[in-house]
């Protein structure tokens, strides 16, 4: 069970270039809205036909350009879990589900109807659904159809926050017993890490190469891996001879071992602390600083702070404890030179 | 009373729109699919019977299946069949008279359509027979509705490519609003009020159905893009 998929697609000036490959697991494709995450899902699907390339879904050739292969979505089985789910609207619960797995009504009740609390809605029109139910009803429906690869497009971005988290769990849940490959596309950072075990992020249409979420989110390598896995504070910097300049902040950094083509340096807004409660043994930067603005989160406060003489400011998230104890100490923040990032374009 | 005009005129009103209907619902379909530039050609030689003076279609009819045309003179030899001054002349006349009207609020139906539904369907794996059937049109349902309604009023009262091409046979070719013409003319105006009163009753029947089934489709949401079309 594995996907390979290659392609080329050009609209107007927007230029798709996607190759990713995906065995058992779930694979998500990260990216900002209007960088081709959708398009390559539609590629996939059979939806958009590609200029280019080459998709294989298990062994089965989906899309060959050279061989003139694109089989019509209808032969791919590759279920797609739609934005806005797509429910017929002249058709019942039980009716859309019924269309996809053409089974007597006991089957169906049995297998896609009571599992994804259905019961009791069978008959009741998409309009009359709340959005969790229609979610739902579009799992089962997609499920039904006995995909061998399903793909979710941004699949809580029509939800409402309460009812976000529900969904998740239930969609992990219907991930793992589904067991083969699935592509998730979204926006969200956070969504991402929990649901995904490997991450490509597909910036402007071209995506980097598939890596490990953890290897993503802790050791970012480019801009895009940075702003996209939610890092706040990114500036460009200039390499010359062995320190990386930041002439935003008037100060300069070691170049770490073998990299010569940073063009940008980035710190976590969370990994940012306050000089008095830098533990002894890391190695930090400590700038003096002012603060220009203050949010305040739930659970913490996110700080924009200028550091002395420089011409850009840093965001700073930190536990209301902390914000509290802030006034007793001179204003010193201090960067744990691990945590900085190195990166590339 | 020979209420004749009434059965004739509904008979060709009802096989004008069974035919008006399919081929206003492939051609919204399939038109809808073609590249741009030749949609807007076929758009726009479709629609120019609704300008056309009704007269203008009828005197078309005439030249291509008259019997001293080409198509008049081959299906009398071989069939022994006068298509003009006959009934079903009429039903031609009305079909492309009403072909129009039914083409362009199916098509507008079709536009306001979600594709995502058809993209979906298709990822399910179900034909495009299906969802052209299961979805489309259901989905579209008023639409079409009000296509059907529309041409078949119209039908009813189609008088000047009627009068051409079936002229006025009483007992034959008559039709409710030939006989209106034909009893002013012959200064009979007790039995043309009893047509007009006929055609008044037919209309608002007909208008009557319209805002009924409005009213009655409106309350579901997920139609009123449908609806606004009437």
């Amino acid at each position: 069970m594995s996907l390979y998929c290659k392609i080329q697609k050009r609209l107007g000036a927007f230029r798709l270039d996607v190759e990713l490959e995906a065995g058992n697991e779930v694979l998500a494709v990260l990216g900002a809205s209007g960088c081709g995450k959708s398009m390559t899902l539609r590629c996939i699907a059979g939806i958009e036909r590609p200029d280019t390339g080459r998709i294989v879904l298990d062994g089965r050739v989906l899309f060959d350009s050279e061989k003139g292969i694109n089989l019509p979505p209808q032969k791919r089985k590759a279920g797609v879990l739609f934005q806005d789910y797509a429910l017929f609207p002249n058709m019942t619960v039980l009716q859309n589900i019924a269309a996809a797995a053409p089974k007597s009504t006991d089957v169906l009740r049995e297998k896609w109807i009571s599992p994804f609390h259905l019961s009791g809605l069978e008959n009741h029109y998409p309009h009359q659904l709340s959005g969790g139910q229609r979610q739902r009803c579009a799992l089962a429906r997609m499920l039904a159809s006995e995909p061998d690869i399903i793909m979710l497009d941004e699949p809580f971005s029509a939800l409402d926050t309460f009812l976000r988290w529900q969904m998740e769990q239930e969609i992990a849940a219907a991930i793992a017993r589904f067991g083969k490959t699935v592509l998730l596309v979204s926006h969200n950072r956070d969504e991402v890490y929990r649901l995904s075990a490997k991450t490509t992020i597909l910036h402007a249409g071209i995506n980097e190469p598939v890596r490990t979420k953890q290897d993503l989110y802790f050791r970012p390598q480019t801009y895009a891996d940075a702003l996209l896995t939610g890092c706040k504070n990114i500036f460009p910097a200039e390499v010359n001879g062995n320190r990386v300049l930041l002439s935003d902040f008037g100060t300069s950094l070691p170049v770490p071992y073998g990299a010569s083509d940073i063009c940008y340096v980035g710190i976590r807004a969370k990994k940012i602390h306050s000089a008095h409660r830098k533990k002894t043994s890391s190695d930090t930067v400590d700038l003096p600083y002012r603060i220009c603005g203050v949010t305040e989160n739930v659970f913490s406060y996110i700080l924009q702070v200028q550091p002395n003489g420089a011409q850009n400011y840093l965001y700073w998230e930190l536990g209301k404890d902390e914000y509290e104890e802030l006034r007793f100490h001179p204003p010193v923040l201090s960067l744990p030179t691990e945590e900085i990032m190195f990166l590339r374009k | 009373m020979n209420l004749f005009p009434l059965f004739n005129s509904l008979r060709i009103s009802f096989l004008a729109t069974i035919v008006t209907f399919f081929l206003g619902i492939l051609g919204a379909y399939y038109i809808a699919r073609l590249p741009r530039w030749l949609k807007g050609i076929l758009d726009t030689a479709l629609t120019i019977p609704m300008v056309l003076p009704p007269t203008v279609i009828g005197y078309i009819i005439l030249i291509l299946v008259s019997p001293k045309s080409t198509l008049g003179t081959f299906l009398k030899t071989t069939l022994g069949v006068t298509i003009t001054m006959n009934w079903y002349a009429a039903v031609i006349a009305v079909v492309l008279v009403t072909f129009p009207l039914m083409y362009r609020t199916v098509r507008s139906s079709f536009e306001a359509f979600d594709v995502s539904l058809l993209h979906a369907g298709r990822t399910l794996g179900l034909s495009d027979t299906y969802l052209f059937w299961r979805v489309l049109l259901p989905n579209c349902r008023s639409g079409i509705i009000a296509g059907i309604v529309l041409s078949f009023a119209r039908g009813l009262g189609e008088y000047g490519a009627t009068s051409m091409v079936a002229g006025y046979i009483a007992n034959k070719t008559a039709t409710i609003s030939t006989t209106v013409a034909y009893y002013w003319q012959t200064n009979q105006n007790e039995e043309a009020m009893n047509w007009v009163l006929i055609n008044f009753m037919i209309s608002f029947a007909v208008m009557f159905a319209v805002n009924f089934f409005e009213k009655r489709t409106s309350g579901r949401k997920w139609r009123k893009k449908d609806v606004t079309i009437l």
